[in-house]
């Protein structure tokens, strides 16, 4: 469902939880995120029987904690996110209280992405081991030793102008190494087109 | 007189035929029951979604083979669908019937697995499970004649399929559609009444409704619980509405009214593809799409019903031909989010049945 609704509700129920909202997602104030969960669970009207989906993105300045909701009496999905600003140790109100389906969703979160949960009952990582050296999937994580972009060697017709930032010297070296022969689908020449086959 | 017992630790796996994969429990045993149980998982992490933010979308196709190894059909259709909604690309009509026929057949592929590893966990020991490994074999034969793979499929494309079934596809997928409902009444006669297996599965790991819907729990495991929720009808993806079929549902929402649910639905797939054999429509089976996709930045959930439950794709996209952020919501590691409160009190071999019934797949789970 569109978010604005959600928005306004949640603004009358709990003032100044809503920091904003568009088309697709409401963002609200990271602090409150259970009472905003706990809100939409209780609401008939919005009926978030479900955390269908919990995750996060790195976007380098701050971390986006992303919620979808499910009812499936009403069959509607809502979009609840949350921003933290904090890169050294995030933390945010946990989801548990409301759904126990946060269980998992959360330690992988913590595991891969380093936030912190609170009062979550097991905050312990899920995948790797203790003393595992970051989270990965935070982008100052490097899978490889150096800016290599492994898969983008393959893609040798793109537009070396492109500010693009799989275009990095190791890509370009490849490509300068002799194979630019392969033609751009879109001009029309022959060439790898289609799914590759 | 009663015997003290002093709680011990037992640790079930990695290595171990009920855990179905690399899957560790490390239980406190208070002589035959469970005081404590803590799953721990990862031997076969791989940090996909780190890979993944280095390819482009479509060489992130074959990740999804490796996640839901038992149902890389519904793996790849997930993602293909996820781009294509992102995009705007679309598949053209053949191309859905031909999905729709390939996700089916991977439903009763992985369901078979599901219940012969279920009914082997619970004492029938292979005999059944091989049974149950006739049809799968048929239609992994039928998925290497059309893309050449039996597991790792990477079959479905964004904008279509990769290939267009071969003659002898069709004729081999009719003799198959016609023994399917002798062979599942044959699996009811042998398990349903059986003494033991019902005594082994009825009122064992009940999940109630409330709890399957808090937890999270999608596919069989929710609808076990008799919740009527697939996301075949609850939002219809490459013309689902198009054909006839029920929901099968369970009543107590234990270890044998989720595997009914299972048998059910194998008879509900039959019958979907049945149909989609009836209509498909001449034409291409693919749409041509540049190899380097550049979504619009912006973001998507996507998400389609596999053989485990809801598979979700969260990509976000900068505009470069690799996402951003790509993420895989697993089903089968958030239908384990109720394990330990299930094993709390329980039996040792109830837990594995319980377990087994769940239907766990690990390269989903560690991804």
């Amino acid at each position: 469902m569109t978010a604005q609704p959600v928005a306004e509700a949640l603004d009358r129920a709990l003032p100044g939880i809503v920091v904003m909202y568009n088309d697709e997602w409401v963002e609200v104030a990271a602090d409150r995120v259970d009472e905003a969960l706990r809100f939409l669970h209780d609401s008939d009207d919005f009926d978030a029987a479900q955390l269908s989906n919990l995750t996060a993105v790195d976007r380098y300045d701050h971390f986006e904690v992303v919620y979808h909701l499910q009812s499936l009496d009403l069959n509607h999905q809502i979009a609840l996110k949350a921003l933290l600003y904090e890169h050294e140790d995030p933390i945010l109100p946990s989801a548990y209280a409301v759904y126990k389906g946060a269980l998992l969703q959360e330690r992988e979160v913590f595991d891969l992405m380093g936030i912190r949960f609170q009062d979550h009952p097991d905050m312990r990582r899920l995948f790797l081991w203790e003393g595992f050296p970051g989270h990965p999937l935070r982008k100052d994580w490097l899978a490889m030793v150096g800016p290599h972009t492994p898969g983008l060697a393959r893609f040798p017709y793109e537009n070396l102008d492109a500010p693009d930032r799989l275009m990095n010297a190791d890509n370009l070296r490849h490509i300068e190494a002799g194979h630019a022969e392969i033609a751009h689908p879109d001009t029309g020449a022959s060439g790898q087109t289609g799914q590759g086959h | 007189m009663t015997a003290a017992s002093e709680p011990f630790i037992l640790n079930i796996g990695p290595q171990h035929p009920s855990t179905h994969g690399v899957f560790r429990l490390r239980v406190v045993m208070d002589g035959e029951i469970i005081r404590d149980l803590d799953m721990i998982v990862g031997y076969l992490h791989r940090s996909m979604e780190k890979l993944a933010e280095e390819r482009t979308y479509t060489q992130n196709i074959p990740f999804t083979d490796r996640a839901d190894y038992l149902a890389a059909m519904t793996g790849n259709l997930g993602l293909a669908l996820a781009v294509e909604r992102m995009t705007g690309y679309e598949a053209p009509e053949r191309a859905e019937y031909l999905r729709v026929i390939f996700s089916e057949l991977q439903r009763i592929a992985s369901h078979a697995m599901a219940n012969g590893t279920l009914i082997s966990d619970a004492g029938a020991w292979q005999t059944p499970l091989l049974y149950m490994f006739r049809e799968r074999e048929k239609i992994l034969d039928l998925f290497e004649m059309t893309c050449g793979a039996r597991l790792t499929t990477n079959y479905m494309r964004v904008g279509g399929v990769a290939f267009e079934p071969p003659a002898e596809f069709w004729p081999a997928l009719q003799e198959l559609l016609d023994e399917l409902p002798d062979r599942t009444d044959e699996y009811a006669q042998l398990l349903i009444d059986n003494e033991i297996f019902l005594a082994r599965t009825r009122n064992v790991g009940v999940i109630s409704a409330e709890d399957a819907i808090n937890g999270s729990l999608s596919g069989p495991a929710l609808r076990g619980s008799g919740v009527p929720w697939d996301l075949r009808k609850a939002e219809p993806y490459c013309g689902y509405e198009r054909f006839d079929f029920d929901i099968p549902v369970g009543k107590t929402g234990d270890v044998y009214d989720r595997f009914m649910v299972r048998m059910e639905e194998v008879k509900q797939s039959t019958r979907i593809i049945r149909q989609a054999v009836e209509q498909i429509p001449p034409g291409p089976h693919k749409n041509d799409v540049p190899l380097a996709i550049r979504p619009e930045p912006g973001e998507i959930y996507s998400r389609i019903e596999s053989p485990r439950g809801e598979i979700g794709f969260y990509l976000v996209s900068d505009g470069t031909p690799a996402p951003y952020r790509f993420h895989l919501r697993s089903p089968a590691l958030i239908n384990l989010s109720l394990l330990r409160e299930l094993g709390e009190g329980a039996s040792l071999p109830d837990a594995v049945v319980t377990l087994g019934s769940i239907d766990i797949v690990l390269g989903e789970i560690d991804r």
